[in-house]
């Protein structure tokens, strides 16, 4: 009887007390028309040990070699601190801190993962998460939406080079709403103003650096995006922004909503899940942002305090009215992050950026010295890349993940149809010299196989 | 000290050397893209952070620290083992675009809990996709627009939802696009059934129901609201949110419902976060299973695989970039094998009897059930009118004076319908002793409201802070920490 703590004498004098002669008998308003559950199929429960054996049986299985894939989840170091931490109960365990009294450790580190976060994307504020990055650009779309009231439209352009599988998943969550996401193909790996189209739009969306890797011009798209009354939906990762020319300082006017994926801030890859979104925007549209906020304010005895505020957007008060429907959001993601930012610290994070940046431009580098690789579109990247193997890329990674237990990055193929011979390849601070030499040759072999 | 944040302690030029990976050249960089001034990220030695945020947990209640009868949320023991196997190396450091040929093991979890999770809900077909409940909401109305629309059924427009329902039930049916229709809730607790049969009509999508009802008893008509609700054309949606109660004993197929979700932060124990994450799967019966979120996993030509857009033309699309969750689902799978069979059915057993035991102890005190003529569920509900009227002491003042005795506020002010209520769920990894206390607690706290009412409406008086203001957090906003010198 896993974790239920009654001993027989305590079932017994508890059936007294209610006045019940069996348990059973406390289910007596469930109607006898109702059949019950056999559960037929489910095994009997096994002790800790068992279940432990069996599934680290399996967890062994999907062990591999050195990671070269990025496409929004990204192999970085986690400082073994980072989830000592946020493992501890205190963390771990309590519900969302709607008693602010009895959460106030919770309250004040989502107050210092705001200002990070706020700070970072050079916007005025955060909300305390969203699921990912995916359903974080469906929030971020709804809310251009709400804050855009000049607009007549409800049509988004949406930038090649933002992460498909955010856009896949925006498309699901905003479809029921009549917003129309119109997709601007890229032009070898980036728009330029000339190729966005134009007509009546609420708003657009970019990435940077962009899904490829490749550095989009932000400032004369975000000029160009304001020239059209519309807002700017910026999509960034998070590590890069210590290096990187912040969204809130993109063109004249700065972006209007940013929204992204926290994972690299200390969040281990675990199959992409959890790990958590972020949506910041500036002060003129706190009251549209979704999910939970921290406010800092005092108490009875005029102590500094944190409390969630502006709740008056959310679904438990405005119900039908509410800005989402988000309830639960990633909170021990964030403790986690906020952890991982103040661990790394200011000069910690700029070189993990700067680290990131200089390994993927020894990869690459290493790989087009081969007379059959280049890069897929010329330009300036960041971090991630796309190489051009001239072969098919999904059978070329196939076998390096066969023959070497490498996880070669993502053959574009797989999302865009006219890139079978491309290879999105990353390699983050964790990769050695060694591992990437390695990958380099075996990628070559494979390519001259293939 | 005590009103630290992390940015009061930084010291510029600090640096954490061990975290610091050789810097790399950015010198081909354009320079329109470089960062002109530094970010606000602290600056600290690694113990003054270990010291920072190990100080700032202890000032948070938790599961593992207290009681948390906190209704409709199942704060029951989250086990260190299912948190452990979910931590492994091969599920921790798998990149989610791994091929599956190298995924077999997280993939036979997944297929594995699909399977649980249809076998406990009595339906036919499991997506794990959803990151939480109210996700799970928004798929299960998304299929259910699918479906209807696949039937050339695209008039009806409205959800039913019960006025006593959770917020994000309406709030999904107006993110989905529907208008939401509200049944009222009689007496008894039960949905009204004559209004009901006046609220469905040929516009009726769904009706969004909790069993037991939010109002934390069984609703025992639910088999004559599945009638009138599907002779209507419309569909069951079940909110998953209080399954524990009925966990192994009866199941949502079994009461009509076509689509639900579960929400495994609650009945499948993995922690709560601080607010997350949790995970919501969906289920559904053999007619809405073609549209199903994905990815769903399958076992394909002998291997787990899997199954996208291609398999399930008809699917409602993705929800998130990868696979949901995954580490909560393999926390739940965890617990579940745990369990077993009987283990499941000891579950709503044993959340039960302690439900009924702490409501008939309280009611032998003198507190006033809000449904004294009914069984209590997993939960129950409190109803402090008289004290609120005759002492002037509210339901949140209980709730803020529990606190000093080192137990966490049941739920308070919910459902709206119950005026001045506590919704108390001890869930069933509570022992007898603990709930003695309680009473214990309250008990105490009554006393207190007829000789020293200051007391309670103080409270709390022990914690780190004293009822804080929250008019001056929404009139004043400060969201974000900024230098004092800036601050005027």
């Amino acid at each position: 009887m896993p974790f239920i703590p009654h001993t027989l004498r305590d079932v017994n004098s508890m059936l007294d007390s209610i006045g019940a002669s069996s348990v059973e008998e406390l289910f007596s308003e469930i109607p006898n028309s109702i059949e019950r559950t056999q559960l037929m199929g489910i095994q009997r429960g096994v002790p800790e040990m068992e279940m432990t054996r069996r599934l680290a049986e399996r967890a062994k299985k999907d062990e591999v070699g050195p990671c070269f894939m990025g496409a929004g989840c990204y192999d970085h170091h986690i400082p073994a601190a980072v989830w000592d931490l946020a493992s501890r109960g205190e963390f771990l365990t309590p519900y969302t801190p709607y008693q602010a009294e009895a959460s106030q450790g919770t309250l004040q580190l989502l107050y210092e993962f705001q200002t990070m976060m706020s700070s970072l994307t050079g916007m005025d504020v955060a909300n305390a998460s969203v699921y990912d990055g995916g359903s974080g650009l469906a929030e971020a779309i709804l809310m251009a939406i709400r804050c855009n009231r000049k607009a007549t439209s409800r049509r988004v352009l949406v930038c090649g080079g933002v992460n498909p599988l955010y856009v896949q998943a925006a498309r699901t969550l905003v479809s029921s709403q009549g917003i129309e996401l119109i997709q601007c193909p890229h032009e070898k790996g980036t728009h330029t103003i000339e190729s966005l189209s134009g007509g009546d739009f609420a708003a657009l969306v970019v990435q940077q650096p962009n899904f490829f890797g490749q550095l989009e011009n932000v400032d004369a798209i975000s000029d160009w995006t304001k020239s059209h009354n519309a807002l700017l939906v910026a999509v960034v990762n998070p590590i890069t922004l210590p290096v990187l020319s912040p969204p809130g300082e993109w063109g004249r006017q700065g972006a209007d909503i940013c929204c992204g994926d926290g994972q690299p801030l200390g969040i281990p890859m675990a199959s992409g899940g959890p790990s958590f979104g972020f949506l910041c925007t500036n002060m003129p549209y706190v009251r549209q942002l979704p999910g939970r906020i921290v406010g800092r304010t005092k108490d009875r005895d005029g102590e500094i305090g944190y409390t969630l505020t502006l709740q008056a957007r959310e679904q438990h008060i405005r119900r039908a009215k509410a800005t989402s429907n988000i309830c639960t959001n990633q909170g021990l993601l964030v403790t986690a992050a906020t952890i991982y930012l103040s661990l790394v610290g200011l000069r910690g994070i700029q070189s993990v950026a700067s680290a990131c940046h200089a390994n993927t431009t020894n990869l690459v580098n290493r790989l087009c010295r081969s007379d059959q690789i280049e890069r897929t579109f010329s330009g300036e990247f960041f971090h991630e890349a796309a190489v051009d193997l001239h072969c098919d890329a999904q059978f070329v990674a196939d076998k390096l993940l066969d023959r070497h237990g490498i996880v070669a990055g993502l053959p574009l193929g797989q999302v865009f149809s006219d890139l079978q011979s491309s290879l999105l390849v990353c390699a983050t601070e964790k990769r050695t010299e060694q591992e990437i030499e390695h990958f380099s040759d075996a990628l070559q072999e494979c390519v001259a196989d293939g | 000290m005590a009103n630290e944040t992390i940015f009061d302690i930084s010291q510029p030029n600090r640096i954490a050397h061990a975290q610091c990976p050789e810097s790399g050249s950015l010198a081909d960089l354009p320079p329109n893209c470089v960062r002109k001034t530094p970010p606000l990220i602290p600056e600290v030695s690694e113990i003054q952070a270990i010291r920072h945020y190990t100080n700032l947990s202890q000032q948070n209640f938790a599961i593992d620290r207290n009681f948390y009868p906190l209704g409709s949320c199942t704060m029951k023991y989250n086990p260190r083992g299912a948190h452990r196997v979910a931590s492994l190396p091969g599920f921790l450091n798998r990149h989610p675009l791994t091929a599956a040929s190298a995924s077999q093991g997280v993939l036979e979890c997944l297929f594995d809990l699909q399977e649980i999770l249809a076998v406990v809900t009595g339906t036919d077909a499991v997506s794990l996709a959803p990151m939480a409940g109210a996700q799970g909401e928004l798929a299960g109305l998304l299929m259910i627009r699918a479906y209807h629309n696949e039937q050339g059924d695209t008039d009806r427009d409205e959800v039913i939802i019960p006025t006593a329902a959770h917020g994000t039930n309406p709030a999904t049916a107006t993110m989905c696009g529907y208008k939401v229709a509200e049944v009222q809730v009689g007496g008894d607790g039960d949905v009204d059934l004559e209004d009901l049969k006046r609220t469905v009509s040929s516009r009726t999508a769904a009706i969004m129901l909790t069993n037991p009802s939010t109002c934390a008893v069984f609703e025992r008509q639910i088999t004559e609201i599945s009638d009138v609700v599907h002779d209507a054309g419309g569909l069951l949606y079940y909110d998953g949110a209080n399954l524990n109660a009925i966990l192994g004993k009866i199941c949502p197929g079994n009461m009509g419902f076509d689509v639900l979700h579960l929400n495994l932060h609650k009945t499948f124990a993995t922690p709560h976060g601080g607010g997350g994450p949790g995970a919501g799967p969906v289920a559904v019966n053999n007619r809405l299973a073609r549209f199903l979120p994905i990815p769903v996993v399958g076992f394909v030509d002998n291997q787990f695989d899997w199954l996208g857009e291609q398999q399930l033309p008809q699917t409602i699309g993705r929800l998130s970039a990868f696979m949901g969750n995954t580490g909560i689902l393999i926390r739940a799978l965890a617990y579940a094998l745990m369990l077993g069979r009987e283990g499941m059915v000891r579950v709503a057993e044993h959340a039960t009897l302690n439900a009924n035991y702490l409501a008939k102890e309280l009611e032998r005190v003198g507190f006033t059930l809000a449904y004294p003529n009914r069984k209590a569920t997993h939960e129950f509900l409190v109803t402090l009118t008289s004290e609120a009227k005759d002492l002037q002491v509210r339901a949140m003042d209980f709730a803020k004076r529990l606190l000093d005795f080192g137990i966490h506020a049941p739920t308070t002010y919910f459902p709206l319908l119950v005026p001045e209520c506590l919704l108390i769920e001890p869930t069933e990894t509570e022992c007898k002793e603990q709930l003695d206390e309680f009473v214990d607690a309250m008990k105490h706290i009554r006393e207190e409201a007829v000789n020293d009412p200051d007391t309670v409406r103080g409270a709390p008086h022990g914690l780190y802070r004293k009822r804080l203001d929250e008019v001056q957090a929404a009139r004043e906003l400060d969201l974000a920490w900024s230098p004092p010198d800036d601050e005027s």
